[in-house]
This record gives C-alpha cells, structure tokens and sequence, in this order.
C-alpha cells in the first residue's frame, strides 16, 4: 500500500492511435503529459474526441500504449496491468451492470473478486447503502433500476472496497440533476473524509471545478492542467452579463452575440446572457450593456479552445431557412388536456394540461423516471394515451395520427439512424420517408447537407462517424420535411460544451422562423434557452412558465434561489417531501 | 508483452463467484432455458416419433383385373402386411390417377391372365414405385419383394411348384433386422442435442458481456482469464449433461434403443464432446464479440456439420470424397461413430479409444484458442 511521493499516476509522452481503416490511423493521444496525485480529484476535461476516454483505459490498463511511459501506483501500466486491477477501481462510461442480477447479486459479485472477506462487508454494505440509497431496492433486479440509480450502484460496486484509485469516465451522462448531486456527494466524501485519490472525466465543467486539478484534453493533446481556478482566472476580465437593451428575450441576444468574431462565448444565464469577450471591454457591441462578471471554468476553457485551437463555439450553426411571412406566435399548435397514460398499475403521466405556441422553445425537464419519455412519446403519436385529449399541429392524436405526424419531426435520444449506410443515403432515405421526390429532394437534401455541415463526409459510413456527426445528422433528417413542430429527446445528453452551444443555435434560428421546439434535457442551463419550460416528477406535472417563473416559484420558499438547478432541485425536492407527508398521514 | 505473462493462478473464491454469476443469470434468462432444456424434448419428440425412415401403411392400389384364388392369394400379402395399407382397385386407369395425385405410393398390377401365366409358369406380377421420395421408394419396393417372396415360399412348401419363384423383382437396400431406424436415430440425436446446448448457448455468452460492457468493468478486478473462460463452462456443461440424461431416458424407456456398450463410457465420451462444443461456442463468441453474428457463426460451423456432415443422416461411405474429408475433421464425426458403436454394436475399443483422443483434442485445441481470443484488453 505503500507510495512514494503524493503521485497516483504519472504519463508522460503518451501516444496511442487507433486503426480506422487499412491505410488510416485515427491518433487518439498524441502526447499526452500529465499527473494525479494521491487524496485529491483529477478531472479530465475536454470536447467529444479529446481523448479522455482513451486515457482512462490506458490507467485501467485495459489498452496499452504506443509510446510513452505511464506508471500507476508506482506500476508500469505497460507490464504489470494484473497488478494495477488488483488495486484500482474503475467504472466505465457504461458501467457493466449484470441486469438479470438483483442488487445485491451485483454488490457481493464484485466483493468476491475483489476479495473482501465478510467481516469488512458488514462494515462496508451499510454505509454503501446509506450513501446510495439503494437499501430499499437490494432485491431488485440491475436492470429494473432508474438511470440514476444505476449509476449509483455501479458507484457502490466499485467501492465494496477501498481502491488505492478510483477512475471514473462520465458517470454524470444521462443522470437527473438530483442523482448527480447525490453521486457528488459520495465521491466528494470519500475524498475528504478517506483521501481516496479520484481521475473523473466530464463534460459538465460546475464538476470539474469541484475537483482539485483538472486536465484540458483537446484532440489527444494537454491544452492546460493545474488548479480549476487557474484555468477559470485565464477568462478574468473577458467574462461579463449582458443585459439586452432592447426588448428581445435571453435566447435571442445569445444568439446575436454568439454570431459575432468578437464574441469567444454566451449562453443565457438567469434571464440575462453571459458572455466571454475577446477585448476585455464590449464598447463594440450595440443594444446590450454589459457588467462584468466573475470568470468561470467554463469561460476559462472556452476562451483557451478559442485561443489554442481557434475552435469558435456554434460557428456557422446558425441555419438559413426560407422567408417565410412571419408566423403567428399566437396560435396554438400543441394542446394536452388532462392527459393519462397508464401502465398496468402504474401511472406514468398523470392529468397533464398544457399549451405550446406558434415558434415556441419548449423544455420538459425532470428526473429519470418522471414521465417525460412517456410525455414526448405521447405527444408525437408513438403511444396512445389512456385518457384525455391530444391535439398536434390541429389534429387529434386519437384520430387523425398520419396527419399529425405528417407536420412533426422527431429525434430520437437513441442514435436511430442506419449505421451502415452513408449520410447521404440516409438522407435519400428520410427523403422519401416523408414523401419528398424530385427536384425538391434534391433541394432539401443539398439545404440540410449545408446548413448542418455534413457535406465533407456524406459518402461516410454513418455509424462510423463522431457522436457529434451523428446528432447533426439525426437532427437535419428529422427537419428535412420543413415540420411545424421538433420533438427532440435529450439531444444534448453525452454532448460537449462545444456541441451543445452549436445544437443550440440551430435550435435558435428555427424558433426564429416559426418552428416550435418541443425538448428534453438533463442539463438545467439548457433550460434557460427555452421559452417556457414544464418540471415534472413521478407523473405530475410540478411546475409551467417561463424559466424565470420557475425560479421564483422556487425562490418564494425559504432561500433564494440563484440557478435553474438549484430551482430545479428545490421545486422536486418539495414536491417529494410532500408527497412523503401524505403517504405518513 | 502479451498478457499471458503476469496470470496469477486461480482463484476458488473469485471462481466460485463467477460460476454463481452465470449460473444465475442462466435461470433467469428463460430464453437460455428453452434452449437448454425444451429443446432437447422437442428434438427427442420430433426426431424420435416424427422423422423416421421407416415405412409402414403405406397406400397401394392393388389391381387385380384378375379374379382367380391365385391372383387373390398373390395380393393377400398386401392386405395383412402392417407395413401397407391396401386400396383394392379394378381398373389400372383408376390407380393411375391415384398415383398422379399422390394418394397411393405404389401399385401392384396383376393382369387379367395371371393364372394362365402361373400355370405356365412365368408370371408378371407388375409393382410401380413413386419414384420421387428415392428412400421411400427402394424401402417400399423391397418390401413388396417380401410380400409376393412369402407368398412363393409358402406356395413353395405346399409343393405347388418346383420351379424357381414366377415373379422377379431386384433388391438393393439392406435394413437393420428390426425395420427400426430409430435405433440409429438415437445415438445422432443425443450429438445434435450436445451440440445445440454447447455451441449455440456459449456462442452468446461472451458476446453478450462486450455488448453490455460488463467485461470492460469486469477486467478492472483481480479476475483473470482462466477464471472467466471456466465459469463461463460450468452451468453450461450441467445443463448440457441435462439434456445427455433426457436422451439417454428417452432413448432407453420412449424408443427402447439397445445399448450394447458401457453406459459409463458412453457419458464419458458425452461429456468430452460436450466440453468441444461448448468450448467452440466460447471461441466463437469471443472472437466475434457479437451475439447475432456469434448464434448464425455457431449454426453454420457446429450444427449444421452435426445434422448434415457427421453420418448421423448421411452415410459417410456414399458421399464424394470432398465431403468424406470435411468430415473427417469435424469432431462430430467422432463422436457420432463412437456413440452409434457404443449403442448398437458394443464395446469396440480400438475406434472408440481412436474417437475419444480426437475428441479430447479437439476439447484442448479449442479452449486454448478461445483463452488467447479473451486477453483482458479492450480493442
């Protein structure tokens, strides 16, 4: 157990490249320096394909490296991979649950690897339960369990001992706010109260910045690496709150500041637009006063791609769409009432009311479990509902379901595309799906090759290209009918900073030409993108309005609340313990 | 550096685990079971009562446009042989149709003069075959051979006539002395039946861990590759022997099968085939690391042999060479020539000793194949 120095992991020059092909090579690291020291949490940062991934395998001595020396606790990962398992624990982007085992089936099989005798369990599977839980559940099967709670117990599985290093790779992805703040706060325990030294590789950069170093990975190469505030301190008088001068909403001064060269970055936060500039002041730029404000790790990292990479968040996302006459918002295009739907005993939806208009960005937000697929699916014509009333687009849902489909267009949160057949095939495809023929396939098919930038590799294999591609691609086939209405589920879910802020100006411009939004995600910032968002939990519908709504309906109790997630957290919170109070009664 | 290197040895507890990891998620999954066990019993069922080589009542106009005792007598035989079911016609034009519809397998033609012919002593007795099913048709020709040959024994021994028998019909088709294919049914069904439980089962079960990213979790453990292989042999082999003891049942009490050999040698030599089908199920499954790919590979390479190429259906002798040698490396081979001497004719050491060191080869070849396609290394 003993280790010399403070150093859990030491690389240097790590090189690692993947054949893609015959002929090419795909370099995955090029290069990569870096240390983690022991007590403390590292966290990998980075875009799709900077290879944070790859690097973890490398420590979890599941890959070996093409040059470059990496040693773990003091072992060459190269030689001795046996004798790092032995002692590191390690949960994948896609923990390897056995679902057909319950719970604690998956707990004791990993102790029994691990060899922890059953005097430690006793000591252990208590406390794990505490931290996770999962007490109530021990009987259930893996495979029954919430998103959430799955990550949970992958967490608790690779902790039924104590690891002399633990790596996480993404285990916030696809997790409700709630389970992510719970997972935090396991991991953040063990740190301080054990010094458990942690590698955690993430895109959500409010995680990285509770870690005590973090490592930029960009394209297989180190962009920086020390403490979150030496890389937040690097935007220190580049970041500012914009507030629009003239009457225009969050999302639509996001958008204009985000198309200008001297903009670096901006996204709507609490009504207002917070912005990264390249001069450290905003003389240049009309109809918006700016305040300056405190720089964050996300400013930070997004002013380094810009200046190391030249990478430009959401460059030439913006779509172009055909002038149409300007379309009236005030028409009502999606209208639920009273909608149920059941399964067996169990109410997935319950009574649920509400409008969308004309141009609109809708969010559905809420926990795993909470009834928004069930929601989205009804909406879009995939599920009958159990009762009430459904119009899409003018049409009832019950009745005239090809006529409403004919005007929507859905993206799926599985990439639900043919993988082994090309973009432009696909696109062909989708074409003539939805009844486009001709010179007018033709025309949409080259509007969505431009505007979703997929031109340079349409004759490329579809599933063989970026997790990023394939969004673009599922999004421009979901559009090319020119639909009245998007439904979009979780689109964002395992995206980065850069793929997000990209998503989300496209989404932008559509709403700016008439197209109504409906859409889901787990990334509470998201949420101030939208015109009105819809909270729900466990069925029921908790909270409607505008996000600034949701927020003072979530201020208006004992603490003010300053973001979407906390606002988001305290509004499920409530609703829980209520729910818990009648269950006593 | 490969990785056999650093392998500590193996470890009961971490085995123990494992093997109870499988064996769970093998009773849940009711798919697996069917496989396992349901589908032996549908095999035994439908090979054992519904594929048969055997012919019995079948349809056979007789025609008799003559009406003499004699020519009765000469037909007689058709009437209470059980393996017949006689139409008796008068017109030939009549059974034609029948035999053009399909509604009769054979005819057997007496023409009007028959007893004139008799008399003199060369008679026709004419048999027309259906001649599409050609095992059919040899079988229900040399039958009807048996059943005008009994009539001239019988008129033979009443001193009816000296001369050799009036009618001549050619034989080429030897049978076991019971008329019972099941008997060698049996020994080839009880290698389908291994072959299905081992190859088909273990095919998914790697596959299944690289498609749900269990091993990727897995392999960050102390476990080490011996471990994993072995507990993935375990449930597997008790199911497969599951399926041996129902066969052998089934097989002794359903189709009364002799077993002239040793019973303990023929689970011996069941239990070294099962660990070469099992073991190449693994291989396949590893290497393909794709459960769909992994069932069709194993179908193509360990079932269809078994079916086709092993002379369980097919005898070896009478195929092209080509085939002949194909077979001669497929394990199945082996163990179809060992069981069906261990069943019908006895204990014949040499072959058998000749089968199992095959048998055990191929078990070892296979294992140590599917141990270097599991490094514990991701792509």
């Amino acid at each position: 157990m003993t280790v010399t120095g403070g150093v859990a992991i030491v690389g240097s020059g790590l090189v690692k490249r993947f054949a893609r092909d015959k002929k090419e090579s795909i370099t995955a690291l090029d290069g990569v320096s870096f240390e983690a020291r022991h007590g403390e949490l590292t966290a990998l940062v980075g875009p799709d394909g900077a290879g944070k991934t790859t690097l973890l395998r490398l420590v979890a001595g599941l890959m070996r490296t093409d040059e470059g020396t990496l040693r773990v606790l003091d072992l060459d990962a190269a030689t001795q991979p046996q004798e790092i398992q032995n002692r590191i624990s390690y949960m994948p982007q896609r923990f390897g649950l056995y679902e057909d085992l319950s719970v604690q089936e998956n707990l004791d099989l990993y102790a029994d690897l691990h060899g922890v005798s059953v005097e430690q369990r006793q000591e252990r599977y208590p406390r794990l339960m505490e931290m996770t839980a999962l007490a109530p559940f021990r009987e259930r099967l893996a495979g029954k369990l919430s998103g959430g709670m799955k990550q949970k117990l992958g967490l608790a599985c690779t902790l039924v001992r104590s690891p002399d290093l633990l790596l996480l790779d993404e285990p916030t992805v696809g997790v409700d706010p709630l389970s992510r703040r719970e997972l935090w706060e396991i991991v953040s325990s063990l740190v301080e109260n054990e010094g458990l030294s942690v590698v955690v590789s993430t895109s959500y950069m409010d995680e990285a910045e509770r870690c005590a170093h973090v490592v930029v990975l960009h394209e297989g190469k180190v962009l920086a690496d020390g403490v979150p505030s030496s890389i937040s301190s690097r935007a220190r008088g580049h970041s500012f709150i914009a507030t629009s001068t003239q009457n225009e909403s969050a999302r639509a001064l996001q958008a204009r500041l985000i198309d200008r060269e001297d903009v670096i970055d901006a996204v709507p936060q609490g009504g207002r637009v917070r912005a990264v500039l390249r001069a450290e002041s905003a003389q240049s730029i009309p109809e918006a006063t700016f305040e300056p404000a405190e720089p964050t790790l996300e400013d930070g990292l997004m002013l380094l791609l810009r200046q190391q990479t030249n990478a430009k968040p959401a460059a030439g996302a913006a779509i172009e769409l055909a002038d149409k006459p300007a379309p009236d918002r005030e028409q009502v295009v999606i209208e639920t009432h009273d909608v149920v739907r059941k399964f067996g005993d169990f109410t997935a939806v319950n009574r649920t009311s509400f409008e969308v208009r004309r141009g609109e960005v809708f969010g559905l937000l809420g926990p795993n479990g909470a009834g928004k697929t069930t929601t989205f699916r009804m909406l879009c014509g995939l599920l009958p509902a159990t009762s009430g009333t459904l119009l899409v687009a003018g049409a009832d849902l019950r009745t005239a379901r090809a006529e409403a489909r004919q005007n929507i267009g859905y993206v799926a949160q599985k990439f639900s595309l043919y993988g082994d057949i090309t973009v432009r095939e696909n696109l062909d495809f989708f074409a003539g799906a939805y009844g486009l023929r001709g010179a007018r396939a033709n025309e949409r098919i080259d509007w969505a090759m431009d505007n979703f930038e997929l031109s340079n590799r349409a004759g490329a294999a579809t599933g063989k290209l970026p997790g990023g591609f394939q969004r673009r691609l599922a999004m421009a086939a979901a559009l090319l009918h020119e639909p009245q209405i998007v439904f979009l589920d979780e689109p964002t879910s395992g995206a980065d900073p850069l793929a997000r802020r990209e998503f989300w100006r496209r989404i932008s411009s559509l709403a700016d030409h008439g197209t109504t939004i409906v859409v889901t995600t787990h990334f509470m910032e998201e949420a101030e993108y939208c015109d009105r968002i819809m909270i729900q939990d466990a069925g029921t519908m908790l909270a409607i309005g505008t996000p600034d709504e949701v927020r003072q309906q979530a201020a208006d109790e004992s603490h003010p609340v300053a973001t979407m997630e906390e606002a988001f957290i305290a509004i499920v919170e409530k609703s829980r313990d209520q729910v818990r109070a009648k269950d006593a009664a | 550096m490969s990785g056999a290197a650093v392998q500590a040895p193996l470890s009961w507890r971490r085995l123990k685990a494992l093997v109870t990891k499988e064996t769970r998620q093998l009773v849940r999954d009711k798919s697996n079971l069917m496989v396992g066990l349901f589908l032996p019993v549908v095999l035994i069922l439908i090979f054992g009562y519904g594929l048969s080589f055997d012919v019995k009542n079948a349809p056979v106009a007789i025609v008799t446009e003559d009406t003499s005792p004699a020519a009765q007598d000469v037909v007689a035989g058709f009437y209470l042989s059980p393996y017949f079911s006689a139409i008796p016609l008068t017109s030939m034009q009549t059974a034609r149709e029948l035999m053009l519809k399909r509604e009769v397998d054979a005819i057997v033609y007496l023409q009007s003069d028959f007893s004139r012919q008799l008399a003199a002593g060369h008679a026709t007795v004419q048999v027309l075959v259906h001649g599409v099913d050609a095992n059919r048709a040899r079988v229900l020709q040399a039958f009807a051979q048996g059943a005008i040959g009994q009539w001239a024994v019988k008129r033979a021994a009443a001193g009816q006539s000296g001369s050799a028998p009036p009618i001549t019909l050619q034989t080429r088709l030897w049978f076991n002395e019971a008329n019972n294919s099941t008997h060698f049914l049996v020994p080839g069904l009880i290698v389908l039946i291994m072959t299905l439980n081992g190859a088909l089962l273990t095919s998914l079960v790697m596959a299944r861990e690289w498609e749900r990213g269990t091993l990727e979790s897995l392999f960050v453990t102390p476990v080490n590759t011996n471990e994993i292989i072995i507990a993935k042999l375990v449930p597997y082999f008790v199911v497969g022997l599951a399926g041996l003891t129902m066969c052998l049942l089934a097989g002794k009490f359903l189709f009364h099968v002799p077993i002239r050999g040793s019973l303990l040698l023929i689970i011996f030599i069941s239990m070294v085939y099962l660990l070469v089908s099992l073991s190449l199920g693994l291989l396949i499954s590893a290497a393909t690391k794709n459960q769909f790919l992994a069932s069709q590979i194993a179908l193509v390479v360990s079932f269809l042999p078994a079916l086709m190429l092993s002379g369980f259906i097919f005898d070896l002798n009478s195929v092209p060479a080509v085939v002949r040698g194909i077979s001669r490396v497929l394990p199945p081979t082996y163990y179809v020539e060992a069981l069906q001497t261990l069943f019908l004719a006895g204990d014949v050491s040499g072959l058998l000793i000749k089968d199992c060191a095959v048998l055990v080869t191929a078990a070892v070849v296979l294992i140590a194949l599917t141990r270097r396609n599991t490094r514990k290394v991701l792509g």
